[in-house]
Parts: C-alpha cells; structure tokens; sequence
C-alpha cells in the first residue's frame, strides 16, 4: 500500500479510562494510528490489551476519554451521540465474536434490519450469498451453525456497502475450518468492497492474511508490521 | 412490515403467557371502566330522556289540604311554569294470595295528560277510565313481583273502607323510577306499589274534592328555585304544607342520583388499581426483557438505530400487550356492562334502556390504559435506549448480594442454603420484592371490595331489626291518633305488648343549613324501639332536647349544647329553638329523636301517637296483621322478619353476581403478578438453577428456591392486603356516605379468609404452571448460554 492512498482514521493521544466502581482500567494509554482506504489491518493482542476498547471507539459505539480520532476528517471525539448513530448507519460494518444475531428473525430479517436503514444497502439476498449462505436465507439463529451465524453476521455487515468494516474476534468461537470460512467471506468482502476491514484477534495465524499488522499490549500499540505478500484465508489454519 | 415489526410479534408470541397475563390485568382495568362508564352513561341518557319526554317536575311537596284555589297562587310565583296538583296517599294493600304486608301509594291522575307532569308511561293495557273509582294502573315492578296483569285486582284500604280495584294498565313515571318505600333502603317490589287512580274520585274517596294534598311543578328556565321553595311553603304553610323541595332532594332522583355518583367511583378506583398493578407488571417483565436483549439492543445501536427508534420499537411492543388488553377489556366491559344495565333495569324502572358504549369511553379507556403502560415502562425503555453500545456489549456485572442480619441472626444460621438463596434474592432487591407483594395485595384488596357489601348489609339488617326497631310488626296510622288506638292494637289476641311512636315532619335549621327530615318521639323505657350510640349500645333521648343522628349534626354543622331551630311542618307548626343534647349512631336514613312526652309538649298537643309498635306471638302474627289491614286509621303496616327477609332475598342474588365478577378480575391480578415474578425469577436464575440441577439437586428442590421465594411474597401478600383493603373499603364507605344510608365497615374473618384463599390458589396454579418449567429445563443448554 502507498502512502498516497487516503486516509480513513486518523487517532492521536487516544486514553480510555473505566471506572469499575473502586477500580480504575485504564484501557487504552495513549495510542496513534492510521487506518488506510481499502487495507486489511489484524490488530493482535492478548486479552485485555484494550483490542475491543480501541474498536468500539472506531466505530462509534464508544468515546475515548481524551486524544482525538478523525474519520476522513471529521472528529469523532467531538460528535454527538445522534452524529455517532448516523456514522455507525451509514458507514461502520460490526462484526461480533458472538455474531449477536436477533434471534427472532431469520438470516434474511437478520439482515435486512440493517438494509432497511442504511443509505445505499445491497439487498439482504446479494449480501448472503456473498457470504455463501443463498440457501439459508429462512432460517433462525438457532437453526444454523456457529459459522453460519457468523457469515449471517458478516454478510449484515456488508449489507450496507460499509466504508469500514470492524470485527472483533470473529473466529474466537469458532472451530479452525468453520473460522476459515468466515475469514474467507471477510477477505471476500475486503476485496469486492473495497472496505477498510480491522480484524480484532488473539491469533497470530490470521494476521497472515492482512496487510498490516498492529501489536497491542496493555493499551498501547507496540508494534507494526507490513506483510510483504499476504496469505489467503484459504490457506490458514491453526 | 418492517424487519422491527416482525421481532416484535415472534417475541410478542414467543412470550405470550405472561404478555396475555399483563394484557388481562389491563382487561379487567378496562371492563371495570367501560362498565361503570357506558353503564352511568346509558342511565344518565336514558333518565334524561324519560324526564324530558314525560315531563318530571322540578319542584314538589305534600299537604295536609288545600283547596284548588291556592294553585292559582302557586302558579303567580315568580319562575314557577306549570303547576299540577293532585291527591296521593298511602294506603295498606292487599292481594289475593299474598299473606305478607303490601302497601301501596295512591296517585291520582289527571285526563288531560297531554301537560301534565310525572306523567306515567304505559308499559301494558291502558289508561284509567277517569269517571271510575274502581280501576287503577299499577306500577309494573310490584304487577311483576306479584304476577299480575291488566284485569286482576287488588283490594285497598281506602279512607277505612276496602275497596277493590280493577288493574287496567301497567305503567313506569319519571317520579318512580327508584320504587322505594320511604325509609326503606332497597326496592321491596313485593310489598309496595303505586297505584294511580283517576282524580275525581280519588279525591272524592279523600274528602278532597275541589281540592289538593301535593303539588309538582316545573320552573322557567333560569328560576332560583330556592326562592320558589320559600314562597311556596309560604303560601302552603296554612294548608299543613310539609316543605316543599326540589327535585335533587325527590327520593327516586336521589336514589339515582347515590347511584351514579357510586359508578363514578367505581370507575376510578377500580381501575386505577388494575392499571396500577399492569404499569408495575409491564415495568418488571421489560427490564428484564432489556436485560435479556441487553446485546440486541447494543448491536441494533451498532448499526446505527437511534436511541428513538430503538425506544420506540419497545414501546410499540408494550403497544402490543395494551392493545390485547384494550380490545379485551371493552368487549368485557361491554359485556359485564350490558348485564349491570340489566340488572340496574330491575332495580329502576326505565320504559327503555338503551344501552350503548359511547366512543368517549372507549378513547378514554384506550388513552387511559396506553398512559399507564406507557408510564410504567418509558424510564426502562429509555434507560436500555440511551445505553452506550459498547458498554451493553459486555456482559452485564454480576449481581451483588451480600449477607444481612437475617443471615446473622439465629434464624439465618438454621437456614439450608437453598432458603439462605431465597432470602439473599428477597433482600437484593427490597423494593422490587415490596411491589411484588404490594401487586397480590391489591388482588386481595379487590376481592375483599367486591365481598365486604354483603356483611355490611347483614351488619345493617342485624342493626336495624335487632337492636334498634325491636318490634314484630310496625302500624302506621293515617295522622296522629290517640293513645286509644294503642290500646286497641294492644287488645288483640296475640299481642304480648304495645308501644306508640311518634312522627313529626320536620325542617331543622341551623344558620343557613336546612334538612327536612321527622322528630321521632321515643317511649321512655320502651322495649322495641331504641336509639343506638356510636357503640351500638341503647341510650334513650334525655327528658327535655332533641338528639339528631350523627351524620344529620355533621350536615347541620351543629354539635351538642348549640341550638337547632325546629320548623314543625304540620299541625300547628310552631318554630322553635331547642338545644341539641346530643347524637345518635343510624345507618339508614337520619332524623331527630325525642322523648314521646317531651315531643308532645314540644308540639304542645295531647298525647298523640303516629303508629305503634307490637311485639306479637309468632303463633299469631297472621292472624294479628289480617285484624290490623282492616282498621280504618292504618296507612301501613310492616311485618320486620318480612322486610327483612325479603331484603335478604333481593340484596343476595347482586352480591353472589358481584363476588364472582369481583373474583375473576382479582384473580387476574394474582395471576398476571405471580406468573410474571415467576417467570422472570426462572429467566434470570436458570442458569444457576440448571447448575444445581447438574449437581444433583432434585427437581423438587430447584422448584423450592425458585417458588419458595413467591411463596413468601404472597405470605406477606395477606397482611399487606388486609391494610389496603381497609382503607380502600373505607374509601369507598366514606365516598358513599350520604343521608340516605351510611354503610358500615364491615369486614369479617370470613371475607379475608375467602380473599386470601383465592390468592394463595392463584399463586399456586401459576407456580405450577412455571414448575413443570423447572422440568424441562434444558441442562446442557442452559449452562451453554453466555451471560
């Protein structure tokens, strides 16, 4: 990836501190980053090196207790909670370690609950078969697989054609061959997309598939890495 | 249908036990109000137009006599419209078959009845020929208690002399619509009636040809009729004019009137109760189901739903429960209020109810039971609204319990810890448990409302005939007689002992506040009449002053040792100032109270009694009233075990109607608070109760924790109930507190034990209900589901 290519966030300085009652967790402790148009980041760390923290502030769905992060420009320290809300519909795809589907809709309602909103979705249909899930549109939560689940996830958070596509630990309940599925419909996506896609993981086998590599501990990004040539989904296992 | 819509209703079904147990509480809110409402509405309706339409008079008054020129006078006061005098008297009746006591009012009727007032509306046959003195229209409650039709006849005592008359007509009046003997409390459609007669001779019959002995009349619009009132008893004062008064003080008015201001609280408090508990269901089923949904709700919020659209989602589905409870509760109310219409129908005496639920009740029972549903859950809705997603995301703390005094205590030590888990969950959440017990009380409370009226009235009866009118069989006499005639009465084989009453019509004034009412002058040392104190013990008046009925002297405004003036309203009707020496407690009616002997020189006349009271041999008691019915002087005679009875017969079938009524809607609270708490308890601890079950505690024994809790609840329920049924009772015992009765407050053993015995069987059922739950809990799963 050239440095030419656009930036679309842009975190300087970002802390973020819990207060568990007597306890303070101090998350994230000062973290700057660039996250690049179209680019697969894997951001690596063990638990509680404040992977999610960082992801949820990206995406909106929480406030860093101070620095600053921009998305193309705009500051999302500074917005308000319905400024946040028309982000995360018009351009934030989620992914969830525990595909937090609706249980009382089908793969298709599942879906379509996001397209219903958004401002120039894919139908429900496009987006699950994009996942590989055309022959499984009617059926429940309950009714499907771990990884089915999560590819009804995935193809939700596509669905809306995102401009970013966020997933924290999406293999994390998954057996090896069924999250190799569901990384190869996030690759898929990536692509087709062309959304900048943040994979959260604890596994190091995965971030052979992303274009960059970022090392969390204890809330700071210790390190970086650029892969050379990336490794397709397929060909991962662990 | 939005994808929205349609988790809304999959999760509407899917939890549709407790959404339908919410959906009947807030049913039973709306019957209670659609009934009480439409009811009130259709007999206002309907009321209002059988006085349009049959021209009820506005102002009326008895007299002694006058003659026909003094309505020329009437009709020149200033307001007054239309003036109808007439000629009306009680007299004792008697049907063929019929042992017991009947009396009947004679009310005569004028031909040209095109403007007349208090006309009659003829249900069956016609009106009375007005050249003949032996027919009559009879007022179709009695003709229907009694089993009678146009051609059958009756006897009266008319002016001493028996007369038969011929029923020509069955008939209704504006003036009858409550056909209630004075003094009565309920309709006794067997022993009284209204007969209407044609005038002339009638009023030849009375000696009152030429001449009247009450007047009603109507006012142009705008009249004061406080000033016609004054005038008019001005006018009469020298014709033994009783006192005249407006139609709110009527009796049948009056009557309808109480009944009307009962429905109106009806409508209140009834559902302000089941609406109350609904808000408190509908609040504890969806903060937990936001718990439940706390990640749904966080990832909906992930892909950009708004804080509103996601409150509104919720609020749609506790829509949903409304709606269900909404449609419910009009069709049961309209149901339940066509029945209580109906029985209204019998007891007044409308040609024609038209019964109908006016679309301001429906809206208002629809907005009222929406604010409440909505009022109970909009801060939960917009707590797990304006929830951060990420935080929502993460697994919710787990819960806080801690060890409490009961755990230190003895008692706690000897604690399994099974009980030591019920009680740590009571006390995590005080006030949840509190509203929990709070809601079965209320389903308590309601039973014992619905039950309390029949031992009040039991209560009353037992007051009325046992400790106070002590006698076997009351004489009225036509107008004041001598002692004579007592001892006449007294003579009769059968009779062990007499003793006469006196009656005065009366007005009392204290500063600006008039009530028109009777002085009874008392025996002293009588045996079967006596005054009641507020203890239920007899005092006898002093030998000098008057004592007045409580609830009279709070009306006055007057306590004892103040003066209350006394306007005699018959004989020579002296004015006279005498101090009130004290008070008497009286459920039915109120009136002033003197010694005989202090009431005759009062009236400053011999010793005059108005009717006499017997105590008779049961063995005789037929054969003493067939002797009295034929005395000439005898207006009315009343047989007290009759009237009693008779009472009994026609309080008893509405109370067991409205206990069954009563015991459905609060079962519907007891079951709709039990079921949810339950079900929610199951929700929230099936997890560690499958855990338990995992460790081999039995079935029985995870039933335990998860029921022994709600067990307690009700336990603790009974007491709660018994206090909020008290005040509510005593609330409605206070609101309904009038002149014309006061009910007591009775509330017996029996009535909280068959209160508490529904509850218990309702929380029993609906623990049932979630145990077999307990044995379908899905070990492996359960411990499977994150939390």
């Amino acid at each position: 990836m050239a440095t030419a290519v656009e930036s679309v966030f842009e975190a300087r300085g970002l802390t973020k501190t819990y207060d568990m009652g007597e306890v303070q967790v101090r998350a994230l402790q000062g973290v700057d980053l660039d996250l690049y148009r179209g680019e697969l980041v894997v951001l690596l760390g063990p638990s509680g090196s404040g992977k999610s923290t960082l992801l949820n502030i990206l995406g909106g769905l929480d406030t860093a207790t101070s620095g600053h992060v921009g998305y193309r420009g705009k500051e999302l320290t500074e917005a308000t909670d319905r400024e946040l809300t028309e982000y995360r519909r018009n351009y934030v795809g989620f992914v969830f370690q525990f595909y937090n589907l609706i249980p009382s809709l089908t793969a298709r309602e599942n879906v379509a609950a996001v397209t219903e909103i958004a401002e120039k979705p894919m139908t429900p249909e496009q987006a699950l078969t994009l996942v590989g899930l055309g022959d499984r549109m009617d059926h429940f939560p309950s009714q499907m697989s771990g990884g089915q689940q999560q590819r009804v996830a995935i193809a939700r958070a596509i669905a809306k054609n995102p401009a970013v596509l966020l997933c924290d630990e999406p293999t994390g309940a998954l057996d090896s061959t069924t999250g190799v599925v569901v990384l190869e419909a996030l690759e898929r996506a990536n692509q087709e997309l062309g959304a900048t896609t943040v994979i959260i993981t604890h596994n190091a086998d995965i971030a052979r598939m992303a274009d960059r590599v970022l090392h969390l501990r204890d809330g700071k990004i210790v390190s970086e890495e650029r892969n050379a040539s990336k490794t397709p989904a397929k060909d991962i296992s662990w | 249908m939005s994808v929205l819509h349609k988790k809304l209703y999959r999760e509407v079904w899917g939890m549709r036990g407790q959404a339908l147990a919410i959906a009947m509480v807030i049913a039973s809110g709306v019957a209670t109000f659609v009934m009480s409402l439409s009811t009130l509405h259709s007999l206002q309706d309907t009321q209002a137009a059988f006085y349009r339409d049959f021209r009820f008079a506005e102002v009326f008054v008895s007299l002694k006599r006058a003659p026909e020129s003094v309505a020329d006078r009437i009709r020149d006061i200033p307001g007054v419209d239309y003036v109808q005098t007439g000629v009306v008297a009680g007299v004792n009746l008697d049907v063929e078959g019929y042992e017991d006591p009947a009396t009947a009012l004679l009310v005569s009727v004028r031909e040209d009845s095109g403007s007349q007032l208090n006309q009659i509306y003829l249900r069956e046959g016609r009106h009375v020929d007005p050249t003949r003195d032996d027919e009559a229209v009879v007022s179709e409650a009695f003709a229907e208690a009694q089993k009678l039709s146009p051609g059958d006849r009756v006897s009266v005592i008319i002016n001493g002399h028996k007369k038969e008359l011929t029923l020509v007509g069955l008939a209704l009046s504006p003036e009858f619509v409550h056909q209630i003997k004075p003094g009565a409390i309920v309709p006794d459609f067997k022993s009284y009636a209204i007969l209407w007669m044609a005038e002339k001779p009638l009023a030849t019959a009375y000696d009152m040809y030429g001449a009247f002995n009450n007047v009603a009349l109507t006012l142009t619009p705008g009249a004061n009729a406080a000033e016609v009132i004054d005038q008019l008893d001005a006018i009469l004062a020298r014709y033994g004019g009783r006192g005249s008064y407006a139609r709110a003080d009527q009796l049948s008015h009056r009557f309808l009137s109480e009944e009307f201001r009962q429905l109106e609280s009806m409508a209140t408090v009834y559902p302000t109760i089941f609406l109350g508990v609904a808000a408190f269901l509908l609040n504890v089923v969806f903060s937990r189901l936001f718990q439940t949904e706390r990640e749904q709700i966080a990832t909906l919020k992930a892909f950009g739903y708004s804080n509103w659209s996601i409150g509104i989602h919720y609020l749609q589905f506790v829509g949903v429960i409304a709606s269900v409870g909404i449609v419910l509760g009009i069709i049961g109310g309209g149901w339940l209020g066509q029945g209580l219409s109906s029985m209204y129908m019998d007891f007044y005496r409308f040609p024609f109810l038209h019964y109908s639920i006016g679309p301001a009740v429906v809206t208002a029972a629809a907005l009222i039971s929406f604010a409440a549903s909505v009022g109970g859950t909009i801060f939960a809705v917009r707590r797990a609204a304006k929830q951060p997603p990420a935080e929502a995301m993460r697994p919710e703390a787990p819960a806080r319990y801690r060890r409490s005094f009961i755990d230190r205590s003895i008692l706690g030590r000897a604690f399994s810890e099974p009980a030591r888990m019920i009680v740590r969950n009571i006390q995590r959440r005080p006030v949840k448990a509190l509203t929990t017990s709070f809601g079965i009380a209320a389903s308590f409370a309601i039973l014992v409302m619905g039950l309390f009226f029949g031992d009040s009235i039991e209560y009353m009866l037992d007051v009325q005939f046992r400790l106070s009118e002590r006698d076997d069989i009351s004489v009225s006499f036509v107008e004041p007689t001598s002692y004579s005639a007592l001892l006449a009465l007294q003579r009769l084989p059968g009779v062990d002992y007499a003793e006469g009453f006196r009656a005065v019509p009366v007005r009392f004034r204290v500063g600006h506040r008039t009530y028109r009412t009777a002085i009874l002058g008392v025996q002293p040392g009588g045996d079967l009449y006596k005054t009641l104190d507020s203890n239920l013990n007899a005092v006898e008046p002093p030998e000098e002053g008057l004592v007045l009925t409580d609830y009279l002297a709070e009306l006055l405004h007057v306590k004892p040792g103040e003066d209350v003036t006394v306007e005699v309203l018959e004989g020579s009707r002296p004015i006279r100032q005498t101090p009130l020496a004290g008070t008497v407690n009286q459920f039915l009616g109120v009136s002033g109270y003197m010694r005989l002997d202090a009431l005759n020189r009062f009236m400053r006349e011999g010793s005059a009694l108005s009717g006499v009271r017997l105590a008779v041999d049961s063995a005789y008691q037929q054969e003493v009233y067939d002797a009295i019915k034929e005395m000439p002087r005898v207006a009315g005679t009343e047989i007290k075990q009759k009237a009693a009875q008779s009472l009994r017969e026609t309080m008893g079938e509405q109370i067991l109607i409205f206990a069954g009524i009563t015991t459905l809607l609060a079962a519907t609270i007891a079951f709709g608070v039990v079921y949810n708490s339950a079900r929610i308890t199951l929700s929230e601890r099936a997890r560690e109760l499958a855990s338990l079950r995992v460790l081999g505690f039995t079935r029985g024994e995870a039933a335990f924790i998860l029921l022994g809790e709600l067990a307690i609840l009700t336990v603790l329920a009974i007491p709660l109930g018994i206090g909020l049924s008290t005040i509510l009772c005593q609330y409605f015992i206070q609101t309904w507190q009038t002149d014309l009765f006061r009910i007591p407050l009775v509330l017996t053993p029996g009535t909280f034990s068959y209160a508490a015995l529904v509850v218990l069987i309702c929380s029993l059922v609906s623990g049932m209900i979630v145990r077999r739950r307990i044995n379908d809990l899905d070990l492996v799963g359960v411990l499977k589901t994150r939390e």
